[in-house]
C-alpha cells in the first residue's frame, strides 16, 4: 500500500494539454505606459466576461483567451479607442452575454425598473403600517 | 384574507424551491453562439501558419465557392478528435480552410502529421485576434462561409460523425 502511494507520488504531473504553449500576448499581463489609459482599460476588463471560464471577468481569469482579450482591450485603448466602443464591438460578436454591465435595451427594462418598484412597494408597506398604528 | 396571507411565505418558499430545482435539472448550456452569422467575414489577413501552405485572408474566403472554416489548435484535444471527420469531409470534396489559434509551427506540423491535414490554407492567429472578430469563443469551432464571404452557419465544438449531414446541408445551402 505504502509502495503504491509512493509510486503514485512519483508519477510526474501530466502536462496540461488544454492550453497553448505559446507565451501570453503582448499586453495580456503588461500594463499600458499611460496610467490614465491603463485605468480605463482595467475598468473595462472588470466588466467583460471571460468566454472560456464564464464565471469570471477577463481581469480575473488566467485562461489564454482572457489574456488575448485583455491584450485586445489594451491595444485598442492605446490606439485611442473609447472603452464603450470596444464593449460594443465585443457585444456585436458575442451578444450582451459578454458584458457584465447591463444595457438599456427593452429586454432589460424590468431589470432597471426592479429597484424602483421594490422601493415603491416598501414605501407603501411602511405607510400602511404607520397608519395602522395611529 | 388574513388566513390566505398566512400561506404566502410557504408559497414563496415553494416558488423558490421550484426555481432552484429547475436550475439544477435543466442541462447547463454554455455555448455562446456568434452574432456574426449572416454577416460578411470580418476583414483580416493572417500569415501562413506553416511554411509551404498559404495563409488566410478575408478575400480568400469570398472566391465564389462555399467552404468550411475550421478554428482549431494543435494543443486542443477535441480538435484531434474531429480530425478524421474533417478528413472525410475533404474527401467528399469540401474545401476546408483553417485558423490555427496560438500555435507554433513545430507543434502544428506534428499535429497535422499525426492526425491528417485536410486544410487548403491555414492562417496563424497568434493572439486570437481574428477568432474574436468572428465571435468564436473557443476551439474547435467551424463556420460555413458562402461564395460571397458571408458567414452562414456556426458549429461550436468538434464536428462528429452525426454532425456531418447538418454541415453538408449548410454547405449546400450556401451554394
Amino acid at each position: 500500500m505504502r509502495a503504491l502511494v509512493l509510486a503514485l507520488l512519483l508519477v510526474p504531473a501530466a502536462p496540461a494539454l488544454a492550453d497553448s504553449r505559446m507565451a501570453a500576448a503582448a499586453y495580456a499581463d503588461t500594463q499600458l505606459a499611460d496610467p490614465a489609459q491603463e485605468a480605463k482599460a482595467t475598468a473595462l476588463m472588470h466588466t467583460i466576461r471571460c468566454l472560456v471560464c464564464q464565471g469570471q471577468s477577463i481581469a480575473d481569469s488566467d485562461a489564454d483567451m482572457a489574456g488575448d482579450m485583455r491584450a485586445l482591450i489594451r491595444r485598442r485603448i492605446a490606439a485611442g479607442e473609447e472603452p464603450e466602443a470596444i464593449r460594443r464591438w465585443l457585444i456585436e460578436r458575442y451578444g450582451d452575454w459578454v458584458s457584465y454591465a447591463p444595457s438599456t435595451k427593452p429586454v432589460n427594462w424590468p431589470l432597471w425598473a426592479a429597484p424602483l418598484l421594490l422601493v415603491a412597494a416598501g414605501v407603501l408597506i411602511a405607510r400602511r403600517r404607520f397608519r395602522r398604528r395611529r | 384574507m388574513r388566513k390566505g396571507l398566512l400561506w404566502a411565505p410557504l408559497a414563496l418558499f415553494a416558488l423558490l424551491v421550484g426555481f432552484i430545482v429547475f436550475g439544477l435539472v435543466r442541462p447547463a448550456d454554455h455555448v455562446i453562439p456568434s452574432k456574426m452569422i449572416g454577416q460578411p467575414v470580418p476583414g483580416f489577413a493572417l500569415p501562413a501558419a506553416l511554411p509551404g501552405k498559404p495563409g488566410l485572408d478575408s478575400a480568400a474566403l469570398a472566391d465564389g465557392k462555399p467552404r468550411l472554416l475550421n478554428v482549431f489548435a494543435s494543443w486542443c484535444l477535441p480538435c484531434a478528435a474531429e480530425a478524421p471527420v474533417l478528413m472525410a469531409l475533404k474527401d467528399k470534396g469540401v474545401t476546408i480552410d483553417a485558423i490555427a489559434i496560438r500555435d507554433r509551427p513545430d507543434d502544428l506540423a506534428a499535429f497535422l502529421a499525426r492526425w491528417g491535414d485536410p486544410f487548403a490554407r491555414i492562417g496563424a492567429d497568434h493572439d486570437s485576434r481574428v477568432q474574436m472578430a468572428f465571435g468564436s469563443s473557443g476551439v474547435p469551432e467551424s463556420f460555413v462561409i458562402d461564395g460571397r464571404g458571408i458567414i452562414r452557419h456556426q458549429h461550436v465544438g468538434p464536428i462528429r460523425e452525426e454532425d456531418v449531414p447538418a454541415i453538408l446541408a449548410a454547405l449546400d445551402g450556401a451554394r
